[in-house]
C-alpha cells in the first residue's frame, strides 16, 4: 500500500456537536507543519429563495456515506503530501449558526493542507449521499442541489 | 433485494426501503425501474424525473445499466445537498 495511505484518517457521522480545537489538537499529533480547517455553517437565510430558515434536518445514507468520505479522502492521499485527515458531518436537526461539517488536513507544508482540504469538501459537496430539508413557518422543503458545486469539481479534474 | 429511498423520494414513494423478490425478467436497474414503475403511480411521478434520480448498488453509485441481483442493495435518491 502507498505510504501516504496510511496516514491518520477519522471520518465521523454524528448527531452531536465538535469542537474544532479538539480536532485541532488531534491533528497537530501528525507529523506536522500546517493544519487547514474548514467548518460548514447552518446559514439563517435561502439566498436562492430569498427566505428565512428556522432550521434545517439532514438525512444520510448510513454506510455509503462513510465510503463516499473514504474514496474521497483517499484519492486526497493520494494526490498531496499530507500527514492526517477528519472529516466530521452533523445529521439530524441544525439551527442557524450550528456547525454542519468539519475537514481537517494536516500537512508538513500549507499548500498541501489547503488544496487537500479544499478538494476533500468540493467533493463531499457533490458525492456524500447527505440531504438537507430547510424548515421555515411549519413548512419543510428539500434543498435543490447546486449546479455550481459540480462546477467546483472541475478544477481538480486533471 | 432490498431497496432503499431517500428525501423527497422516499416521501413520494412513502416508505424508506421495501424488499422484494425480483422477477425473471429484470436484470438490470433499468428493468427494475420499468418494474416499479408498474407497481403504482407513486414510482411512475418519481422516476419521470430520471434527471434527478442518482443510482447505487450496493452502497457505489452506478448508472441504469448496472447488472443486478437478488442479494444487492438497491437505493434511490438525489442528488446530495451535504456539507
Amino acid at each position: 500500500m502507498d505510504r501516504k495511505t496510511t496516514i491518520p484518517v477519522k471520518i465521523k457521522i454524528q448527531n452531536q456537536d465538535f469542537e474544532v480545537s479538539e480536532e485541532t489538537k488531534i491533528l497537530r499529533e501528525n507529523q506536522t507543519g500546517a493544519i487547514v480547517n474548514f467548518v460548514g455553517v447552518v446559514r439563517g437565510f435561502d439566498e436562492r429563495n430569498n427566505s428565512l430558515i428556522e432550521s434545517i434536518t439532514l438525512e444520510h445514507y448510513p454506510g455509503m456515506t462513510e465510503l463516499e468520505i473514504e474514496k474521497i479522502v483517499k484519492q486526497s492521499c493520494e494526490r498531496w503530501n499530507i500527514t492526517g485527515v477528519t472529516v466530521i458531518h452533523r445529521v439530524g436537526k441544525l439551527l442557524p449558526s450550528d456547525q454542519i461539517v468539519f475537514v481537517g488536513v494536516s500537512a508538513k507544508h500549507r499548500q498541501n493542507a489547503f488544496d487537500s482540504c479544499n478538494f476533500i469538501m468540493d467533493w463531499l459537496k457533490t458525492k456524500a449521499p447527505f440531504w438537507k430539508v430547510e424548515e421555515n413557518n411549519n413548512q419543510k422543503k428539500w434543498v435543490n442541489y447546486n449546479l455550481s458545486d459540480d462546477e467546483a469539481t472541475k478544477k481538480w479534474v486533471v | 433485494m432490498v431497496i432503499k429511498y431517500f428525501s423527497w423520494i422516499k416521501e413520494h414513494i412513502g416508505k424508506s426501503e421495501e424488499f422484494l423478490e425480483l422477477p425473471d425478467n429484470v436484470k438490470n436497474i433499468s428493468e427494475l425501474i420499468n418494474y416499479l414503475n408498474n407497481l403504482n403511480d407513486n414510482y411512475k411521478k418519481v422516476f419521470e424525473k430520471k434527471d434527478l434520480i442518482k443510482i447505487a448498488v450496493n452502497r457505489t453509485y452506478c448508472s441504469v445499466e448496472k447488472k443486478i441481483s437478488n442479494n444487492d442493495e438497491i437505493a434511490f435518491f438525489p442528488p446530495v445537498t451535504g456539507g
